[in-house]
């Protein structure tokens, strides 16, 4: 073999970086329909990271909250068009980096309600486990960064009203709405003093928009002001909305810092 | 002697041509990427001799370059030097890891053992890869941490002398004796070893 000389070999060291190392470093953008109008999304290889109405603020938030260059994608990453005709996003993954171990945790757990069904804040924080951070689970969902495909609008006030949202409580009422979800019924239980269903002939508690609490015909309809009342009546909990009040153990290692 | 063309792998899309609709800053920072990625990469690889390791260098690398130069505005982008910035930055990102990782025991010895293939790439590929520059790679590993961080900076990530110095913090001289005992000892190592 012949010998070049060493610094040649040298120089012949480097290698072309790999394709996809652009993909560590840039976020993609694209716009998308979306049952309220254009969507701007973003995304990493770590999934969808940023979810605004489109216009050119948008981008602009963008580069400010997470500081990487932006580039348009040809096409919507995959599933990103079916999720949000279904509005179901399990086939998703997002880029929840930056944020806190508390607001993740909200996310998480707010992703979970199915499409047609709402839940109130406090079940959020009991099913992370903070039951007593009902206003912190609000500003955590106040600052959803990617709305709609983690779906915030889902959960409401105990009374049966919207409350606050990220593109405003209209919206999130015609959401729910499109969604086929019946505030106005949630709200006229609420007023009655209901905020749980149960069925005398399974013996089953719900909230009212579970799909098994929409199907219990009226003459078996029974209505709660509590979980407790419910179970001293001898119900137990629906295993798919789980109204039950986890027991409140603190887990290991959660101090209240977290919530920084 | 500027030794370059960096190997363009085939079907190899440029990011520029998709960028379209950047901003000013954005779209300066994805010319850079372009311009440098591949430097960047080498020179990554070279030090921490692992490819996936080089993948996570090179993009904190470049993620930081763009956070760093939000601040720069046009007029300062313009001036400096943008590989021997990169290569600084790279530098520090691999201090602070190998500082990170000192606290903790290693996964795995760094030494002999150099992953230089890419695990995608094809098997001729790598084969020939191999052949050319497997061998020097190791040897690279036996020299001096500074003796190899010049050589890699000088001759795989292409910098003028001046350049290297800089990049290590060190007088240009030093830089130069560096690389010289550097190579003379990769001579004594192919002459005397497996390479013959």
């Amino acid at each position: 073999m012949r010998e070049e000389p060493l610094e040649q070999q040298l120089a012949d060291l480097a290698v072309d970086a790999p394709a996809d190392l652009i993909d560590r470093i840039v976020a993609r953008w694209v716009t998308v329909e979306s049952p309220i109008g254009e969507l701007f999304v973003a995304y990493t290889d770590h999934g969808i990271a940023y979810v605004r109405r489109h216009g050119a603020e948008a981008a602009e938030e963008f580069r400010r909250r997470f500081q990487r260059p932006l580039v348009r994608a040809p096409r919507p990453p995959a599933g990103l068009v079916s999720a949000l005709r279904r509005g179901r996003s399990s086939t998703l993954t997002f880029d929840l980096r930056g944020l806190s171990d508390f607001q993740v945790a909200v996310l998480r757990a707010t992703r979970t309600i199915p499409r047609g069904e709402v839940r109130p804040y406090a079940w959020i924080a009991q099913k992370i486990n903070r039951p007593r951070a009902v206003r912190a689970v609000g500003t955590a969902l106040a600052t959803n960064p990617v709305p709609v495909l983690i779906p915030c609008h889902r959960v409401v006030r105990s009374d049966g009203s919207p409350g606050e949202y990220i593109f405003g409580a209209e919206v999130k009422h015609r959401l729910l709405h499109d969604e086929g979800t019946n505030l106005e019924e949630l709200h006229t239980l609420a007023r009655r003093g209901i905020f749980y269903v149960a069925s005398d002939t399974t013996g089953i508690v719900c909230h009212p928009t579970c799909r098994h609490a929409r199907r219990i015909t009226p003459p078996h309809r029974k209505g709660f002001r509590t979980f407790a009342e419910a179970a001293a009546a001898g119900y137990r909990p629906c295993q798919h909305c789980q109204p039950a009040p986890t027991v409140a153990t603190p887990a290991p290692g959660l101090s209240r810092d977290e919530e920084r | 002697m500027r030794v370059q063309p960096f190997r363009r792998a085939r079907g190899y899309q440029s990011v520029s041509t998709i960028a379209e609709t950047a901003d000013d800053a954005d779209r300066w920072f994805i010319e850079l990427y372009d311009q440098h990625r591949s430097a960047v990469f080498s020179a990554a690889l070279r030090l921490c001799a692992r490819w996936a390791d080089a993948e996570d260098l090179a993009a904190e690398t470049f993620v930081r370059a763009y956070r760093a130069a939000g601040s720069y505005g046009p007029e300062r982008r313009s001036q400096m030097r943008p590989r021997a910035w990169l290569m600084t930055i790279l530098w520090n990102v691999w201090r602070n890891r190998a500082r990170t990782a000192a606290r903790k025991p290693p996964p795995a010895p760094l030494t002999d053992d150099v992953d230089l293939a890419d695990p995608r790439q094809d098997v001729a590929e790598i084969a020939e890869h191999h052949e050319t520059s497997g061998a020097l790679a190791t040897l690279l590993n036996q020299l001096s941490t500074m003796q190899r961080e010049a050589i890699v900076l000088r001759y795989v990530a292409d910098l003028s002398l001046s350049e290297v110095a800089a990049v290590l913090g060190i007088p240009e001289g030093t830089a130069k004796s560096h690389i010289f005992r550097g190579l003379a000892k990769l001579r004594a190592l192919t002459r005397g070893g497996s390479y013959a």
